[in-house]
């Protein structure tokens, strides 16, 4: 039998070793304390042991500096390690700009890959090293929870709302994928592989993996297929906002409340298009609930997205913190 | 107060007479009094917390979905709701001459305004039962029955769901109320009660009062709030 | 003092027949219910982490099926957070010693108390008939939507089997809080109660203020799954997030629950064993009073990564900061007490030395998993298994079975025998660092809790971890014994075996009924081991007099 016997996770990812950092740095903390007090128990204990049996202890002294100084040198400790685990911990929920998107769909008990080009996987991602990737991920049923040790980042995957995950792959190998959040009787089963690899090795898996229609035309052909432009052209004002340029931004609702428009809105206005209407304009929109798998509807919003009516600045990405 | 007994068990030595009514364990009725009014406070603010559950469960749905849940108030009867809040804090007047009548050893008339108390508490829940009545012949209780003709179905139908969850859970309260009231009127008849030991009868006021206080927050909020006039 | 002849008249005979058990109002008699109780289901419990552990001998699932493994995870933590950690210290050391250590005759509700007993008891009915119906399998957390509309386990009975056991907690709560602010005895200041007596007065606070949110959470939960009204469900309009949020609102706070009565018990061993009073006296009491009000600030660390706001994930981190500072005091405080104490190596105080290390580290790797840059790597692996642990098993049952060899003399009026009370503090101590010191390398190594199969190479720590469950199962089975034992056998123990200072040790072992002949004068300071001493060599010289 080969004795494979890891005590430390592979790091695999450029968030790894940040927080690989606030970790030893805690564990540091904590051992130090933990022997410190272990010794002085163990110390105190032993050097004031009961000499005789009706021997009582010296009445205590005013402690008042150390009450204080053993209250406040924690608190600045921790508080240091608040801070730092604040910047690592949004260091992992903002994917930079040219982060690629993937979509992730979770369900008792597999996980569903689609590659932008359209290719789709199942339980195993391949992706390059070296390269940015934020995955959008939703659930058709329970909660689950991404979660990648080598990456050393988690994120829950909810039913009814989109969760994003960006990592940067830094070394080439194959990952364990774990489910996180319990789901039901295979949870335990519920994992996969990354696997990550060269760039041009990659390109070639992607050929390999057969022709694909992108995501993007797919949500093209959908926006047609579900008459979505019927109503939803630049000659229709009154009947349904223009979708051009229009993610990204705020829209003022019928209410007066503003809302921003990103994929969590999207979706809600597909599949409950009455709960949150665009001012001006009358809840007409029959609902697509149930007829868009959760795949489609990420494709469709992923062409909404991608429609840039060459307005001022249109689509910047004013939605930075995720979800 | 006349018939005192000694308690040996516990007074063994000392020759006190421990007054009518007083517990073995307490050492005078103002303490025994005191705890007893304490310990119902303190179940009052865990009775807060237990709607406070639903309150805020209310408070995150009301600002997810502000026009369903003011469709949904719309489709409420104002006229029933008011009517009800009026026989509510009727009953609260009523409650707290009861407990008057307690305090001033007045045995018949604590009767009789514990059973004017429980008459209102059930004019109340009849209101309440005739308005869930409504609501079932017009298809507004949640579940697979559920119609809403309108925008918003889901976010009114979560309206009704905390609609019956909250007013369902203080009916029940008031049901459990009245039960311990005819309980009390029966011994309130019995004389079990007298001016310094009639710790049940105000005890059941407080409740009683805390019960019509949910509803003074349950009418605007579920009645009242966004409410379209007309 | 007392005679083997003619035992006195106290609370264990002064009456006989399960009649006299089954319906009475004594304090003690109940806390006596409560302890075969929760034995009864720290045993149930207890092997289910038997069959756990075994299960996790072998990365691959084949003891036991998965469905049945996802069942005996979720009934182990039912069963030992809401019938055996919650009720266990105050419903056994505080029904016992509350009324006593204030000097009263009993609670200031008897009735209420006995109905919380039979509430519980109602409670582990609905568990129990749930388990021998099949269990259910949705984790003691009941996430929706899983819970609601997934699973098609007794998730009904077993969350109505919560709510009781959480009502039967509140009533607990309840009396404690009106004993303590209207039964105290002449003397007895608030600042002379004992710390045993200020923790459970927090933890009541607690009971009070978070028990009555979890139970409209499962009554809302009960609603959805069976009338299908969404108030959680995404499918049905609802928030599982929302259900996370009211969770945590109370479970947050039942760590406290368990652990502050925890802390009162050691607070009562060091200083008895060390003969002084604690150090900082005040200090300690207000940190149980602020540890119990800033538990009710931090629910959301349980949910950084559960798509919660990060503006609010930061709030809960620091605020998590914050309610470890009162913790870290505490044990400063323990240790401080020692210096130029007296200090004896008796059981109880060896479960206290134990419970101070155990607690340092389930404290300190609490902070870890609050802190928000660590978290996302360890949240809900067995790191944060390993974590409570430390916490809930390491810390809170040490001192319970710490409190229980201290005052089991004056429950039972019998002392155990010490070289095996001994041998079993070592074995627990032991056996508990085996078993849950391998899961926290489990834990970062990635293995996800609640996993009924792992991968190969996590398997030598899971055959640690096993292994030293064994050692520790043995270390529980052995006070098992010997305090049965003892009932019979054990020698008779005096008033106050151990000379300790506090009014429950100057009534006779066991208690009379109304627990002192006359109500007690309080004129020392707590814990005032040099005031006695001095009031003694006072009375035994009374002509000198002192300087």
């Amino acid at each position: 039998m080969k004795l494979d016997f890891p005590l430390f996770p592979d790091s695999a990812s450029t968030f790894a070793p940040q927080l690989d950092g606030i970790y030893f740095f805690a564990l540091a903390v904590s051992t130090f304390f933990s022997l410190l007090i272990a010794a002085a128990v163990l110390y105190l204990a032993v050097r004031y042991r009961r000499s005789e049996p009706n021997a009582v202890g010296k009445r205590e002294k005013a402690g008042l500096w150390l009450e204080i100084s053993w209250s406040v040198i924690p608190l600045a400790i921790m508080l240091f390690m608040f801070v730092w685990g604040a910047r690592v911990f949004f260091d992992a929920r903002r994917p930079p700009a040219d982060a690629v998107e993937y979509y992730v769909t979770a369900k008792q008990w597999m996980w569903k890959f689609q590659h932008p080009e359209g290719q789709r996987e199942i339980n195993t991602l391949h992706v390059p090293v070296g390269q940015p990737i934020v995955l959008t991920m939703t659930s058709e049923d329970v909660i689950h929870s991404f979660f990648v040790p080598a990456f050393r980042a988690k994120m829950d995957v909810l039913p009814g709302r989109y969760t994003r995950y960006w990592f940067e792959a830094t070394k080439v190998g194959t990952y364990h994928l774990f489910c996180a959040e319990y789901c039901g009787t295979e949870h335990s089963l519920m994992g996969g592989r990354i696997v990550v690899m060269e760039e041009r090795d990659y390109e070639a898996w992607l050929g390999g993996a057969g022709s694909a229609t992108p995501r993007i035309a797919t949500g093209a052909e959908l926006f047609a297929a579900k008459s979505c432009t019927t109503c939803h052209r630049p000659d229709s004002n009154l009947q349904a906002p223009y979708l051009e340029g229009a993610f990204g931004r705020e829209a003022e609702l019928a209410d007066g409340s503003r809302v921003l428009v990103d994929e969590n809105y999207l979706r809600e206005s597909i599949l409950d298009p009455t709960a949150k209407v665009v001012k001006g304009y009358q809840p007409l929109m029959p609902t697509y609930q149930g007829q868009l798998s959760e795949e489609e509807l990420l494709q469709l919003i992923l062409y909404i997205k991608s429609l840039d009516g060459g307005g001022p600045a249109g689509g910047a990405p004013t939605s930075e913190a995720a979800s | 107060m006349s018939t005192a007994e000694p308690d040996a068990r516990t007074q063994p030595v000392a020759s006190k007479l421990r007054p009518w009514g007083l517990a073995h364990h307490f050492e005078s009725l103002s303490q025994q009094q005191d705890a007893s009014y304490f310990g119902m406070w303190i179940f009052l603010v865990q009775e807060i917390m237990f709607f406070g559950g639903l309150f805020t469960a209310y408070i995150v749905y009301r600002t997810a979905n502000p026009t369903a849940f003011a469709l949904g108030s719309d489709s409420l009867d104002l006229t029933l709701g008011a009517v009800n809040t009026a026989v509510l804090i009727g009953s609260s007047l009523t409650m707290a001459l009861a407990v008057w009548a307690a305090q001033t050893g007045r045995r018949r008339t604590i009767v009789v305004f514990i059973i004017l108390t429980i008459l209102l508490g059930g004019v109340f829940l009849g209101i309440k039962t005739v308005e869930y009545g409504h609501k079932w012949h017009e298809h507004h209780v949640p579940g697979p029955s559920f119609h809403w003709d309108g925008p918003e179905a889901r976010g009114v139908q979560m309206f009704f769901n905390l609609y019956f969850a909250m007013t369902g859970l203080h009916a029940l309260h008031m049901v459990v109320g009245m039960a311990i009231l005819a309980a009390v009127a029966v011994w309130a008849w019995r004389g079990a009660f007298t001016p310094g030991n009639h710790n049940l009868v105000e005890g059941l006021g407080l409740y009683w009062h805390f019960v019509d206080i949910v509803w003074i927050f349950l009418f605007p909020l579920l009645y009242l709030l966004g409410r379209h006039a007309g | 003092m007392s005679s083997n002849e003619t035992a006195p008249t106290n609370y264990l005979n002064a009456d006989y027949g399960v009649r006299s058990w089954l319906f009475t109002v004594d304090h003690k008699r109940i806390a006596i219910l409560y302890l075969i109780a929760v034995t009864f289901f720290f045993a149930l419990g207890g092997l289910m982490a038997v069959l756990i552990r075994l299960e996790l001998a072998t990365p691959a699932g084949d003891l036991v099926q998965a469905d049945v493994y996802n069942r005996l995870f979720t009934m182990h933590g039912v069963l030992m957070i809401f019938f055996f950690l919650i009720p266990a210290i105050p419903g056994v050391l505080g029904n016992f010693l509350i009324p006593i250590m204030i000097g009263a005759k009993d609670m200031a509700f008897p009735k209420v108390n006995l109905a919380s007993w039979y509430v519980y008891m109602a409670g582990g009915l609905f568990a129990a008939w749930s388990m021998l119906h099949g269990g259910v399998d949705t984790g003691w957390t009941f996430y929706t939507p899983f819970s609601t509309a997934f699973s098609n386990t007794y998730v009904i009975s077993t969350a109505i089997g919560g709510f009781l056991a959480g009502f039967s907690s509140i009533l607990t709560g309840l009396n404690f809080i009106v004993t303590v602010h209207r039964m105290r005895a002449p003397g007895l200041t608030w600042f002379r109660l004992p710390l045993f007596v200020w923790s459970l007065y927090a933890t009541a606070i607690v009971q009070i203020l978070a028990t009555p949110v979890l139970a409209i959470t499962l009554v809302l939960l009960i609603a959805e799954r069976a009338f299908r009204i969404g108030i959680f469900d995404p499918a049905l309009g609802g928030d599982p997030v929302l259900f996370q949020h009211l969770f945590w609102f109370y479970s947050h706070p039942a760590v406290y629950i368990m652990i502050l009565p925890a802390f009162g018990v050691i607070s009562e061993l060091v200083s008895a064993f060390a003969r002084k009073r604690i150090f900082g006296y005040r200090v300690v009491a207000a940190a149980s009073v602020s540890i119990a009000v800033l538990g009710f600030l931090v629910w959301g660390h349980h949910m950084f990564v559960s798509s919660q706001s990060p503006y609010a994930g930061v709030i809960f981190s620091l605020l998590s900061m914050l309610v470890a500072v009162p913790s870290a005091v505490k044990v400063f405080n323990w240790t401080a007490t020692l210096y130029e104490g007296s200090v004896s190596w008796e059981t109880p105080m060896l479960y206290a030395l134990g419970f101070i290390g155990l607690f340092t580290i389930g404290g300190l790797t609490g902070v870890m998993l609050a802190t928000m840059g660590i978290d996302i790597h360890v949240h809900d692996t067995y790191f944060v298994v390993a974590h409570f642990h430390y916490v809930m098993v390491g810390a809170v049952l040490m001192a319970y079975l710490g409190g229980l060899h201290f005052w089991w003399p004056k429950i039972t009026g019998r002392m155990y025998p010490i070289f095996w009370s001994k041998i079993s503090a070592l074995l627990v101590f032991v056996g508990f660092n085996l078993t849950f010191f391998p899961q926290f390398l489990l834990g970062y190594l990635g293995m996800p809790r609640r996993y009924h199969a792992y991968p190969d190479e996590f398997q030598v720590l899971n055959v640690l971890s096993s292994a030293g469950a064994t050692v520790l199962g043995v270390g529980y089975l052995i006070p098992l014994v010997y305090f049965f034992w003892s009932m019979r056998y054990g020698k008779r123990a005096g008033d106050n075996p151990w000379d300790a200072f506090g009014l429950e040790w100057e009534t006779t072992s066991p208690p009379p009924t109304f627990n002192f002949p006359a109500t007690p004068k309080v004129t020392l300071e707590a814990y005032d081991y040099t005031g006695r001493a001095e009031a003694r060599l006072a009375r035994t010289q009374p002509v000198r007099s002192s300087p």
